[in-house]
């Protein structure tokens, strides 16, 4: 027995609650009654994403999507579709001028929210397996730059494209290319920059893991483009499985002759060289990182010279991110005009944000850029965990800002991220609710830049050390106000004076937040309160009496030993208290109790 | 294989295009691909892919079966991820699939033709690749 239509109904949480449940119970009884069962079979899905219009019904294998599904609809949809083999057009999902009324699933607008592509590969190419990626117009557009274009209209190409670079700061990627191309001397290297360090970003490392013949043919590009004959991937030693399968990747295309002497018979030479890091933050800033692969240790020096006219061993040398080179064969293949047409007027292309913290759907996400948070975080993300409230939302790792819920609808870009005083950053997107604390997010981001800092230059040694201090007094509730404009000051000279990226941004997080949530400064320092109860100093966990009804969960959980029944009450299961002396402020106790009784006071 | 000349790597393009395009013809195969980066590794994807082999032992299904492995899909939250090819029904990915799931959908899917409840998603993103 095999059935021949499939219906999905949406089973996630806006659904569900929208009637979601009598639709798939309406549906199977309606199968039932019209003797169609054994030919439809009724699923139930997680979410779609799109729960602006749910509930949501799709029909398979016409792909019907209906939208805004009532139960009273379930009777139509099985005697048109599933007896008839018609669809309800008034039921289907139309787009915004509504065009098309039989809208294939992939046209909705609301998928395009996400367009996969340096992910195009991801999660449909075997990675170690180099005939897959060849298959999937792999090396079509090398073949172009090696055969038909010169390296000035490679370049070109790349002009047109708009691309810049995605490890944060945005440099036109042509403009880098054509200076190490017009750089003199016969001996010049292109590396990537796999060196991911930004505290949860992880986009680098899944575009290695499933799709590494992408950076390797953006590789051969850039070095035919600038005449190199030499590539390294500079990567760090804590992704194993990433080092794993480009190792095969390189081998695989070294065998194919696509790497290594007169590349597909073209004259063309192009090798790449594996450089492994210890994981140090700052070696992913390039003339660190330079110093780094030399067998130095790594610390940044400064610019002028840029490594384009004087890198590697003192040769011409261009440092591309690994997405940055992941977008180049879809450009050398499609046209640099086809990039062009996705995103903002200066920002082109698309950008992969490694969605985490406290959203639903975790994952990365890739969609053109000038999409507003508020698509990305709740459409695409499908909003906050738990039902609670968005407070912000972290963008560029140590070198962003937080973002407020007033610039939801900002489009992102490069520029508009910069001017709201965060950065575009590797990518990273940490979303955060009511239960984080501010000053307890830039602490951690500041301590994480303290262990970081290389230590050469004394306003990022000193300034980070600095920042970390007064931040401490004010979570310890010792802060004055006059500490926040000392926030402002040295976060200010230390952008100004810093010796590179890293000591340049990392006060970003904490002027972001001392600007954007003055108030909550105000509380820890004024009220001695910290309205998430993060800031252990300034919190305390009380039982009311009352409310607990000696469950003893709060006590099992506790790691100090430290909830304890009192004794002497006429209840029949007395309540618990909290020995204040012993409390660690954990807080366990607060989230095991299920009745509410367990206070942050 | 030796070097490629381009003539070859065109050669080898079109043959592993019709490939691709063969295995997705009706009869020919059925097609279990597990996403197997760190982060579906980390949730438990190796179990998922042992119980999905052993699973096809047990239903003597091993040799009209392929078991693919690929990078991730972008679906974190519901890692491990899997997706489902069967000749004649619609392509699926299911999520948080551990070995009980992995069980189940080849009992359900692969034998009864029949998709899960509650585990399946939508693919995140249109094919840059037909357009």
């Amino acid at each position: 027995m095999a059935y021949n239509h499939f219906i999905l109904t949406c089973g996630g949480t806006g659904c569900e609650s929208n009637k979601g449940d009598e639709i798939y119970k309406s549906l199977i009884a309606n199968a039932e009654k019209l003797g169609v069962k054994n030919q439809v079979q009724i699923v139930k899905t997680g979410c779609f994403g799109f729960c602006e219009r749910g509930p949501i019904v799709k029909v398979l294998p016409e792909d019907s999507f209906y939208v805004d599904v009532k139960p009273e609809d379930a009777a139509e949809i099985i005697a048109e579709q599933i007896v008839k083999g018609r669809e309800v057009p008034r039921l289907l999902y139309k787009g915004d001028a509504e065009k098309k009324s039989n809208t294939a699933v992939e046209d909705i607008e609301f998928y395009q929210k996400q367009v996969r592509v340096v992910l195009r590969n991801c999660g449909v190419i075997n990675p170690e397996n180099i005939d897959e990626y060849i298959a999937r117009e792999g090396y079509l557009g090398l073949e172009k730059v090696l055969f038909q274009w010169t390296p000035e209209q490679t370049i070109e190409e790349m002009k047109v494209s708009g691309l810049r670079g995605r490890g944060g700061a945005g440099f036109p990627t042509w403009m880098k290319w054509d200076f190490a191309r017009k750089a003199p001397g016969d001996v010049k290297y292109v590396i990537c920059n796999a060196d991911e360090g930004d505290p949860g970003a992880y986009m680098d490392r899944s575009t290695i893991e499933g799709d590494p013949h992408s950076v390797i043919e953006g590789m051969i590009t850039a070095g035919k483009a600038i005449g190199s004959h030499q590539g390294f991937v500079y990567i760090r030693a804590e992704y194993p499985l990433a080092i794993e399968r480009l190792k095969i990747a390189i081998r695989q295309a070294q065998e194919y002759g696509l790497l290594g002497k007169d590349i597909l018979g073209s004259g063309f030479d192009f090798d790449i060289e594996i450089r492994l890091g210890a994981g140090a933050f700052v070696c992913g800033e390039e003339t660190a990182l330079i110093k780094s692969i030399e067998g130095n240790r790594g610390m940044p020096v400064p610019k002028p010279p840029f490594p384009a006219n004087k890198g590697l061993w003192q040769k011409p040398t261009i440092i591309n991110n690994v997405e940055t080179l992941a977008n180049v064969p879809v450009i050398t293949n499609k046209g640099g005009a086809w990039l062009a047409k996705i995103g903002t007027e200066k920002s082109k292309g698309t950008k992969v944000f490694a969605l985490t913290g406290k959203i639903k759907n975790s994952g990365l996400v890739e969609v053109p850029m000038g999409t507003t948070l508020r698509e990305i975080i709740f459409e695409i993300g499908g909003g906050i965990k738990g039902g609670k409230k968005f407070k912000g939302v972290q963008t560029g790792g140590p070198s962003g800002g937080i973002l407020t819920e007033a610039l939801l609808d900002t489009p992102i870009d490069f520029d508009t991220l910069v001017k709201n005083g965060s950065m575009m950053g590797s990518g990273g997107m940490i979303v955060m609710d009511e239960d984080d604390c501010v000053v307890d997010v830039a602490r951690f981001y500041m301590e994480f830049c303290v262990d970081e800092s290389c230590g050469k230059c004394s306003p990022c040694r000193i300034g980070t050390s600095q920042l970390l201090a007064i931040l401490d007094k004010i979570a310890g509730g010792n802060g004055t106000e006059a500490d926040l404009e000392k926030l402002e000051t040295i976060g200010k000279a230390m952008s100004k004076a810093s010796l590179c990226a890293l000591g340049q941004t990392a006060p970003n997080p904490t002027l972001s937040t001392v600007k954007n949530f003055r108030e909550e400064y105000l509380e820890h320092i004024r009220d001695k309160k910290c309205r998430a109860g993060k800031c252990k100093k300034l919190v305390r966990f009380e039982i009311n009496l009352d409310k607990c009804i000696g469950c003893g969960a709060c006590s099992k959980k506790c790691p100090a030993n430290c909830i304890t029944q009192v004794e002497g009450t006429d209840k029949k299961r007395p309540p618990y208290r909290i020995d204040p002396e012993k409390c660690l402020k954990c807080g366990e106790c607060f989230k095991a109790c299920k009745f509410g009784a367990v206070a942050k006071v | 294989m030796a070097k490629m000349s381009l003539d070859d790597l065109r050669k080898l393009r079109d043959t592993k295009k019709t490939d691709i395009q063969r295995r997705e013809a009706e009869g020919k195969e059925i097609q279990v691909i597990v996403g197997m980066g760190t982060c579906g590794i980390a949730a438990g994807a190796k179990v998922t892919l042992d119980a999905f082999l052993s699973a096809l032992d047990d239903h003597k299904l091993v040799d009209s079966v392929l078991v693919r492995q690929t990078g991730c899909m972008g679906l974190c939250h519901s890692e491990p991820t899997v997706e489902v090819l069967v000749p004649g029904m619609p392509t699926v990915i299911y999520g948080r699939v551990d070995a009980a799931c992995a069980r189940e959908i080849v009992s359900k899917h692969l034998v009864g033709k029949a998709l899960l409840d509650d585990h399946i998603l939508d693919r995140p993103a249109a094919d840059i690749m037909k357009g």
